[in-house]
């Protein structure tokens, strides 16, 4: 399995295109991000890769997102930033554990990948990639959409200060179309 | 199906027990009953309370304990929420804290809902699943000479920061569900 970035657009005109997950990373260090957790995810799969490479931040392999939301919690409660990565399947597997970091005002950052939307072969994917930002809305997670690499770095450093300074809980959608197609 | 033998503990008292001179112990309790029976004993600066987020405490105590490896965190929790994050288990498993300790106070029911069964209630053994998943040192405490023997090895661990992977310990107590106290106010 491997993917293909559609999003060239960058690398069309000639320009190197943006290095997004490794971008991410730095953004996330600038954020003093100390604790991640993560269900595995081909579209997240480097930005995983250079957190468990990385002794400084403790990563939680999970067997359900929802546990990374408690995580989160919990390291928040002992003073470190978290952050959940996952793929739009998973959103669906977080909805009650969201109330924890809503009705306690838990900081929380996830970035969430999206399957089920832009040139979807399995439908299977195809119902939650329709609910995922409308039942993280009903739970009360703002969500942040990018579709382009460039903005998706922007809205990540953006969703980092809302999450950790402001005490928001927040979501950023990463769209199908920016992640590629996947190939079998 | 098996019934679980019910031991003689009362669970207000076990939590007493296991909380007291608890010095810089941090506490994260389940859903239902073990939060008022930890602030029954007591409330305290380093509690943190669930009342909802079913299957939600030991992974927040999980995230605790990373963040403050200097601090001995203990989860206590029932068996209806534990059950509820059975996945949590080999999630902790893996992540190997040296400074988590979980405490669930098995009933054997659903005491918010109305005392109904629970799994471990009709014969599930979650000291068994937590030894399968890793935690090596998961024992189940049914009278007053074991809870002793588990308070002490938790006090111990309080002192020690140098704690190993082995040293991890999930005690699952058994309680009587007529011991059961439903008041938030005791």
């Amino acid at each position: 399995m491997r993917t293909i970035a559609i999003d060239d657009r960058a690398g069309a005109a000639g320009v190197e295109p943006l290095d997004w997950p490794k971008e991410l990373y730095r953004v996330l260090k600038q954020h003093d991000v100390r604790q991640m957790s993560y269900v595995p995810d081909a579209g997240h799969s480097r930005l995983i890769e250079l957190f468990l490479a990385d002794a400084d931040v403790v990563s939680n392999l999970l067997t359900t997102e929802e546990e990374g939301v408690a995580i989160a919690a919990g390291a928040w409660l002992g003073g470190q930033r978290s952050v959940l990565l996952m793929q739009s399947s998973g959103v669906g597997n977080c909805i009650n554990m969201l109330s924890l970091a809503t009705i306690g005002r838990f900081p929380l950052l996830m970035l969430v990948t999206m399957r089920g939307e832009w040139a979807e072969f399995n439908p299977w994917q195809v119902p939650m990639g329709l609910a995922t930002e409308p039942v993280l809305a009903a739970i009360g997670v703002r969500t942040l959409r990018a579709d382009t690499p460039a903005d998706l770095v922007e809205t990540v450093r953006s969703a980092a200060t809302l999450a950790y300074d402001a005490d928001q809980q927040v979501a950023v959608i990463i769209s199908q179309r920016l992640l590629g197609t996947k190939q079998w | 199906m098996v019934t679980p033998v019910i031991g003689s503990l009362e669970r207000r008292a076990v939590v007493a027990r296991l909380l007291r001179d608890r010095d810089g112990l941090l506490v994260v309790t389940g859903l239902g009953s073990p939060s008022y029976d930890v602030h029954a004993a007591g409330d305290h600066d380093g509690n943190f309370y669930l009342w909802g987020a079913m299957g939600a405490a030991a992974l927040v105590g999980l995230g605790l304990a990373q963040a403050k490896p200097d601090r001995t965190v203990m989860v206590v929790t029932g068996d209806g929420e534990q059950l509820m994050g059975l996945g949590g288990l080999a999630t902790i498993a893996i992540a190997a804290p040296v400074n988590l300790v979980m405490v669930v106070l098995d009933n054997g029911h659903y005491g918010e809902t109305g005392m109904q069964r629970s799994h471990t209630g009709l014969g599930i053994d979650l000291a068994s699943i937590a030894r399968a998943a890793g935690f090596a040192g998961a024992v189940t405490v049914t009278e007053q000479a074991g809870l002793e023997s588990a308070a002490q090895s938790i006090r111990s661990r309080c002192s020690v920061t140098a704690a190993t992977a082995s040293a991890r310990r999930r005690c699952v107590r058994r309680t009587s569900p007529a011991s059961r106290t439903w008041s938030l106010a005791n």
